[in-house]
């Protein structure tokens, strides 16, 4: 698939806030007043942010609201609405810890569960795409939520369980990295079953339809390099996990080490992110011959 | 959040007005109807009562649109201003033009009107522009049918008085096996793809002979994929397995062809290889009855295959005989034959008894009387439902007549011309040679030629060649290097006036030929000849004078442009003396008419043609007063009477509008056209739908319509007696002699009987250096160069990539994405590859003339068709590698000069990766400017 | 709604023979030039006379290549493809403006272009790569089954199918309703073992395509004419003969 950089941005910000306003909703780190504004607004930023970002790729943005109204079937709508729910009810949650030094841990648990379902139908926009099978599994929706709630933890500053929690999350993705590279011979399309020419013979396409580009090939023919995402993979492991894990364990607990993990992190993210769109095969390649 | 979802059953509305015309995305002439909306062309269907089309349409019909707002039509009429090729032109008014034009021309037409060459493309006019260009009196006028598929026609007009083409066409309905040789595409371009549709869904059988498997070929039961040029061998091997077996139709053969004429057989007699004939000319066949010499056609004659004769000592053989020993030999034996083919004898023997079978057993039977030419009665009709159709892959090769015959001969072995199930003629065919005219070239300054330029010639007599033997016509048709050109050899017309062989010429004029790019051989040195000045500083030839309807490259090569409207604002008429649109079942012409107006000053060129004939005072273009006599092209149509009561269009003639064929103008002619969807059709009675050649019902109903003015029944030619009156000569019988150098060529190539011969090409290179052969296939959805101006055709195709079969691929180590060199004996291309299985494996391909010159079809320089597309044209010479005797011999077939495009030999080699495509030539400027960035079509009808 | 009709009264679609597809190109152009005038916004082709063209089209025909096993002869197949109509469309339940939907009339898949915000999930949710985003217009354009024909009271009668239908040159395409097994359509798929696509991916289509029949049996026949005679001679001999019989 395209590694757009709005969808990109969109899914790793939104995630990361979400994250964060998880750890935030369950009283973690326990803050009031400026401290507490400082995290909900790095929280509400990226979150919203990333929500804005997202709509960059829209071809007729004007329409974007129409995207509430689908949430008994649709994964995207449903994200829509949970996250702008998730924002709604942590804010009563946020304004009582700044302003009014509060903690109304019901309305903070349900905001932190809010934001784990938000960040949960966020990956099942992917998930349940049967046409992308390195998607296609539960590995998808389980990296999405232990990279918000590591990367959440990061932010929040809850230096071990963070630490644990971004090493989990490596372990995680190797995981899916090995299990997804099976996964588009697994799923059985071929160009065989594709063109429904199997009975006869291997198939290969010979001329495609046009002989430039279209918008399906721009947006799910995206072909890259073994090597590159090899390099790639690598980087974004040691970034993602490996690295803000080690500062996390093994640097003096201060907010420059946190920032430095969080940076390294975000490195990491936005590396893994963009693998998780440039390796994903549609199974339309099988018509284009990819 | 209100969404307004469509209607259940919406039912918006269409357009404002339809109206009706023909298709000029190709030749193919389909029936259109054009919706209009406020003026503006909307949406373009096929006419669903068109004879032709039947309401379906193809790719490049639907685009029609795309056509029609071309950023690259030409606007008005334009003189040159820089150099040739620079494309810097400057808009002039249609005076000034014309004026130009007659300064060039009227001194020529009264000093030396062979000076003037003009040379039309594919336009359908051809009766008109060469009627213009006989009353100018040049002799230098044809169309493009030498470069084309003149083997295709003239074999077909020779054998059998039609040819596939848009000459005949196989009985659709009700044919069972249907073998189709060498085509991509063809001119009749949806009545093959409707009739092979009809085919599949009777799960009727589909034979394709092809060395590429794509398109008809792909869709073909069984694929031949035969090695190019061989297709004369692998006939003749498949009849060498029918005469064996004895599957032939002797009843079919001794009624309707020449089999049981008598040929002189004795080698030292000087009429050896003619037939006898009685004091009248008749030929004589030995009648059963009598066992005596008979005139063929006489009442209750039938000849005797079998027979043998002497008169005066002079032993005679039926030309049965001849051919039955020709083709018995052991050098057509499918062994003999099959490598040479890339075919192994089985499937030749398997092809040959499929034929077989499906013509004996499978015979159909209609119960429909009718009357042969000599009176006989007959109570049915008998199909033999096998039907074949050919094109250029098997005639544009230099052995392309004798093949073409060689196919035409199996098909009346077979009994299936003009049966049920088999191949069936379309008026104004059949047709014998004998019927059409001899070619003409008697010049008189200031008067108009002594006859029509082209015919099909009988015999050395007819030859078109001065008493020393220079060839009296620019092309040097009509010669002994090609004396059966019957269509001219426009491939041939820009290198002998540049080398001033035969002689100089002042003007070029052409129309619609891109003759600078796509349809010349050599391109980069065609357009080197276009530009070349002499020591004084003139260009070699001197003027040129081009009508095109868009910036095409040859544009940048004239002086004069004369540019043309797009075919929906223009009249046209599909004539009957031309190629018209008939059926095997009906006569049937059609017209084009404006259905919207011209928004640039441009002139259909045939009205411009009008308008130079009136000015320069052309017999038949002007009154005794000296005035214009036709306004426009469209008054012409109506008007002009080419035979008292026949002209251009057949329909609604006379005054009260009913005559068919005949009858005197009609002023309301073209509202009827129009009236009744642009065509007219008039059917052929039950009765005399098949056997048309022999058949009095037909020649009855034929004469009414004015298609000819008697009967002229006639019998097919097997054995083909011009041809032997050539080899004759050339054995030194008569008075007019080949020149030396061509007595071989002559003697060997033009068999009366077809044989096989490797092509020129082949034989002259080695096949260590230049192991492959290279060919072009038409794209479907694009016509030649028209196509790529297109915003929607050009998007299907503008790369073409060289397809390699796997055995080279994997010889050479490509992978996709690589670029190649191909070198010929002639030159070499740097090009983009692609991997092929299905193709025959000593095959290189490519989509004929996607590759497009920088700065033309107003398309940006950087456009793919610049960069990444190639034309195959550069590999290939109208002239043979040399031959080491000092002359340049014509890469064309001996005997019709057919340009010889698939003889190409090659290599392949590996090259360093990415664009551009070689060679690289430098751009031409736009004087059209560039097409906008995006289009958007549709948007002014939301 | 982007919920889909459980179930739908007809199930109008396309069958698409790839036995007689010349590849052409004709439907695919007959497509664009339709529907680039009618329903909804013009099919846009951005750097149109430039070095990347590249447009909207509802229908595109690939060829493909299919070797058999057994090291038989390659065969060419030319294959159009566009949207199935899938009974079970994923397209339409994953898009969140509910301008995607499938009518529970006649089974078509529509996009409502009002509705449209261009997010381009139901194209990623298509396995079959019938959906592209104008780039223009910024909607989604798929395939209507020509709704704007089939049921127009403007159009003759025999007029009301698909363009592509009614250009395809030889009758590779046919309309109908595959709901009803008595269809034309129907019985051509029961007849020609018609199939589907990817089935794998539950999308049941609706169209269904029409296997290339059997090709070049003839190689391994092994039919052969027996010869009457060997020599020229025994050929006269035979001729004779045969004369006398007619
Ligand atoms: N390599 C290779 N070369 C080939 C062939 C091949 O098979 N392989 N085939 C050969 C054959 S058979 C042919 S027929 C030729 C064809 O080659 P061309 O005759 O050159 O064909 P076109 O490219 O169609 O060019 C015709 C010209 O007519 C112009 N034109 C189009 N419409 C109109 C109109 O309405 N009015 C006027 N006045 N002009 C118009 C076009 O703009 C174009 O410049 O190519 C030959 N060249
Ligand atoms: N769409 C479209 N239609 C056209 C045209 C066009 O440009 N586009 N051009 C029109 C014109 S001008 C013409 S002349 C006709 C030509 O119509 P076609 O004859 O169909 O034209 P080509 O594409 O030259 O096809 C030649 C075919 O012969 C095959 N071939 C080459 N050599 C051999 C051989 O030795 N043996 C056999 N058996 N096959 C061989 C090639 O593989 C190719 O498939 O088409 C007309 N129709
Ligand atoms: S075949 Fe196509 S381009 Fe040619 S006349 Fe017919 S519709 Fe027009
Ligand atoms: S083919 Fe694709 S766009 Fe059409 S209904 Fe099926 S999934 Fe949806
Ligand atoms: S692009 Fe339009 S139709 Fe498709 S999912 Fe998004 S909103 Fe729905
Ligand atoms: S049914 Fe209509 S919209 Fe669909 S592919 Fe055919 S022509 Fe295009
Ligand atoms: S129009 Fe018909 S034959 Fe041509 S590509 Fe389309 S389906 Fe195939
Ligand atoms: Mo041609």
């Amino acid at each position: 698939m395209h590694p757009a950089p709005s969808v990109i941005f969109f899914t790793a910000f939104s995630g990361l806030g979400f994250g964060l306003l998880a750890w935030l909703g369950i009283g973690l780190p326990d803050v009031t007043g400026r401290p507490a504004f400082g995290y909900y607004f790095i929280g509400y930023a990226l979150a919203v942010g990333g929500l804005l970002a997202s709509t960059f790729h829209l071809g007729n943005p004007k329409n974007a609201v129409k995207a509430f109204s689908q949430w008994r079937s649709s994964w995207l709508s449903r994200e829509a609405v949970l996250s702008v729910i998730t924002l709604l009810v942590i804010a009563p949650y946020a304004i009582g810890r700044i302003f009014l030094g509060t903690d109304w841990a019901l309305l903070g648990l349900a905001g932190a569960a809010l934001a784990l379902i938000t960040v949960f139908s966020t990956s099942m926009i992917y998930t349940q795409l049967k046409t992308v099978p390195r998607w296609n599994t539960p590995a998808t929706p389980v990296l999405f939520q232990l990279y918000a709630i590591g990367g959440g933890a990061l932010l929040a500053g809850q230096g071990a369980v963070a630490a644990l929690l971004l090493l989990v999350l490596g372990a995680a993705q190797l995981l899916a990295w090995q299990k997804g590279d099976r996964r588009f011979a697994e799923a059985g399309s071929t160009a065989e079953s594709a063109t429904g020419l199997g009975r006869i013979g291997k198939v290969r396409l010979l001329e495609p339809p046009h002989s430039g580009r279209n918008y399906l090939m721009k947006e799910m023919v995206h072909v890259i390099g073994r090597k590159h995402a090899q390099k790639l993979r690598i980087i974004s492991l040691l970034f993602a996990s490996l690295l803000p894990a080690g500062i996390l364990l093994f640097l003096p607990a201060s907010y420059a080490t946190v920032l430095l993990a969080v940076v390294v992190h975000v490195i990491g993210l936005l590396t893994a992110r963009w693998l998780f769109f440039a390796e994903a095969e549609h199974v339309v390649r099988l018509y284009y011959g990819k | 959040m209100t969404s307004t979802k469509v209607a259940a059953r919406p039912s918006p509305k269409v357009s404002d007005e339809v109206r009706q015309t023909t298709c000029y995305m190709c030749a193919c002439r389909c029936g259109i109807n054009v919706h209009l909306q406020d003026g503006k062309v909307k949406y373009i269907e096929g006419n669903r009562n068109h004879p032709v089309n039947q309401g379906v349409l193809c790719a490049k019909g639907s685009a029609g649109i795309m056509q029609h707002y071309s950023p690259a039509r030409l606007r008005a009429p334009m003189k040159r201003v820089g150099p040739r090729g620079s494309g810097e032109f400057q808009e002039i008014s249609w005076d000034e033009a014309y004026e130009i034009a007659v300064s060039w021309l009227k001194p020529l037409r009264e000093k030396s009107p062979e000076k003037l060459a003009f040379f039309t493309g594919r336009d359908q006019s051809q009766s008109f522009t060469s009627w213009w260009a006989q009353a100018f009196g040049t002799p230098n006028y044809a169309a493009h049918g030498g470069f084309c598929s003149v083997n295709m026609a003239a074999a077909g007009i020779y054998t059998m008085g039609g040819a596939f083409w848009e000459f005949g066409q196989p009985d659709w309905e009700r044919t069972k096996l249907f073998m189709i040789f060498g085509v991509a595409e063809d001119h009749d371009s949806n009545p093959i793809k409707i009739g092979l549709g009809k085919l599949k869904a009777r799960g009727a059988k589909v034979i394709g002979v092809n060395p590429i498997r794509s398109g008809y070929n792909a869709v073909a039961d069984e694929w031949i994929g035969i090695t190019p040029g061989t297709d004369g061998l692998f006939i003749l091997s498949i009849i060498h397995e029918l005469l064996r077996a004895g599957k032939v139709d002797l009843d079919y053969l001794a009624r309707y062809t020449n089999a049981g004429f008598l040929v002189n057989d004795d080698r030292d007699s000087p009429d050896y290889g003619l037939f006898l004939r009685d004091a009248d000319g008749k030929a004589l066949v030995i009648d059963r009855a009598t066992g005596k010499p008979a005139p063929y056609d006489a009442r209750g004659v039938k000849p005797d295959l079998a027979a043998t004769h002497e008169e005066g000592g002079t032993p005679y053989r039926t030309a049965f005989q001849l051919l039955a020993e020709a083709y018995l030999d052991e050098r057509y034996a499918p062994e003999a034959v099959a490598e040479r083919c890339g075919l192994s004898p089985e499937r030749i023997r398997w092809v040959a008894a499929e034929l077989a079978r499906v013509a004996f057993e499978e015979e159909i039977v209609l119960d429909r009387p009718w009357t042969d030419w000599k009176g006989e009665k007959h109570d049915r009709m008998i199909g033999r439902p096998v039907s074949f159709h050919a094109m250029r892959g098997i005639s544009a090769h230099s052995n392309g007549f004798q093949t073409a015959r060689a196919l035409h001969i199996l098909q009346i072995l077979l009994g299936s011309v003009e049966v049920p199930g088999g191949f069936r003629f379309k008026p104004p065919y059949p047709k014998p040679p004998e019927a059409h005219p001899r070619p003409h070239a008697g010049v008189t300054p200031g008067k108009p030629l002594d006859g029509p330029h082209l015919g099909y010639p009988m015999g050395p007599e007819d030859l078109l060649v001065d008493e020393d033997g220079t060839p009296k016509r620019i092309d040097k048709a009509f010669t002994w290097e090609n004396p059966f050109s019957a269509h001219g050899l426009m491939h041939m017309v820009i290198s002998n006036a540049h080398a001033g062989d035969p002689y100089r010429i002042d003007t070029l004029f052409m129309y619609m030929a891109n003759m600078a790019w796509n349809s010349s051989m050599n391109t980069a040195e065609v357009i080197r000849m276009l530009t070349d000045k002499d020591d004084s500083g003139e260009y070699v030839i001197p003027r040129i004078i081009y009508s095109d309807a868009y910036s095409s490259e040859m544009v940048a090569y004239a002086d004069l442009i004369l540019p043309d409207t797009t075919y929906l604002e223009r009249h046209d008429c599909i004539s009957l003396l031309d190629r018209p649109i008939c059926e095997a079942d009906a006569a049937a012409d059609a017209i084009r008419w404006p259905v919207v107006e011209p928004d640039r000053d441009v002139k259909g060129f045939q009205s411009a043609l009008i308008d130079l004939g009136a000015r320069l005072g052309l017999p038949g273009f002007v009154n005794e007063d000296g005035s214009q006599k036709y306004a426009d092209y469209a008054d012409y149509i109506v008007n002009h009477e080419r035979r008292p009561g026949v002209g251009p269009l057949a329909g609604w003639r006379g005054k009260d509008g009913k005559g068919e064929g005949r009858g005197e103008p009609n002023p309301e002619q073209l509202q009827r056209y129009i009236e009744n969807g642009g065509f007219w059709i008039s059917h052929i009675p039950e009765e005399a739908q098949f056997y048309k050649p022999w058949n009095q019902a037909y020649q009855e109903w034929a004469v009414a319509r004015g298609l000819f003015d008697a009967p002229a029944p006639y019998v097919f030619n097997l054995y083909l007696e011009p041809l032997r009156k050539l080899q004759r000569a050339a054995e030194g019988v008569g008075e007019i002699q080949p020149p030396e150098h061509l007595r071989e060529q002559v003697k060997s190539a033009m068999t009366p009987l077809p044989h096989w011969y490797p092509p020129f090409e082949q034989e002259l290179v080695s096949e260590d250096e230049f192991p492959l052969h290279a060919l072009t296939q038409r794209p479907m959805h694009m016509y030649h160069s028209w196509g790529s101006q297109n915003a929607w055709l050009r998007q299907i195709t503008n790369v073409n990539k060289l397809f390699v079969p796997r055995k080279v691929w994997e010889e050479n180590g490509f992978e996709e994405g690589d670029w190649a060199y191909v070198t010929s004996p002639h030159g070499r291309i740097k090009v983009p590859v692609a991997r092929m299985d299905a193709v025959n494996d000593k095959t290189l391909w490519t989509w004929n003339a996607i590759g497009k010159k920088r700065g033309a079809w107003a398309l940006d320089e950087e456009a793919p068709e610049n960069t990444k597309g190639f034309l195959l044209n550069h590999l290939i010479n109208e002239l043979l590698p040399p031959r080491g005797d000092g002359r340049r011999w014509s890469n064309s077939d001996p005997i019709t000069g057919q340009a010889a495009w698939f003889d190409l030999r090659v290599r392949i080699e590996k090259a360093p990766p990415g664009p551009p495509s070689e060679p690289v030539l430098p751009a031409q400027k736009s004087p059209v400017g560039r097409g906008p960035k995006n289009v958007a079509y549709g948007e002014d009808f939301k | 709604m982007t919920t889909l009709p459980a179930k739908t009264e007809k199930k109008l679609g396309l069958v698409i023979d790839l036995d007689t597809c010349v590849g052409c190109h004709a439907c695919v152009i007959n497509c664009k030039e339709w529907n680039t005038s009618n329903y909804g916004a013009p099919l846009s082709d951005v750097d149109a006379y430039g070095p990347e063209p590249e447009g909207t089209f509802l229908n595109r025909v690939h060829a493909f290549e299919v070797t058999p096993e057994d090291g038989g002869c390659a065969q060419t197949v030319h294959f159009p493809k566009s949207c199935l109509h899938c009974e079970d469309a994923p397209c339409v339940t994953v898009c969140p403006t509910g301008a995607s939907y499938k009518r529970t009339e006649d089974g078509i898949v529509l996009v409502n272009e009002n509705d449209c915000m261009g997010c381009g999930l139901c194209a990623w949710a298509c396995p079959y790569g019938a959906r592209e985003l104008d780039q223009l217009a910024g909607v989604m354009k798929k395939c209507t089954l020509c709704i704007d024909r089939i049921y127009n009271e403007n159009l003759p009668e025999e007029d009301r199918v698909p363009a592509c239908v009614r250009t395809c040159p030889a009758g590779a395409r046919h309309f109908g309703d595959l709901g009803d097994p008595d269809s034309e359509v129907s019985k051509l798929v029961a007849e020609r073992g018609g199939i589907d696509l990817m089935p794998e991916q539950g999308t049941r289509p609706v169209n269904k395509y029409l296997p290339p029949r059997p090709r070049d049996s003839a190689a391994a026949s092994g039919a052969r004419l027996e010869p009457v005679a060997e020599e020229p001679k025994g050929f006269l001999a035979w001729l004779d003969k045969a004369l006398e019989a007619i």
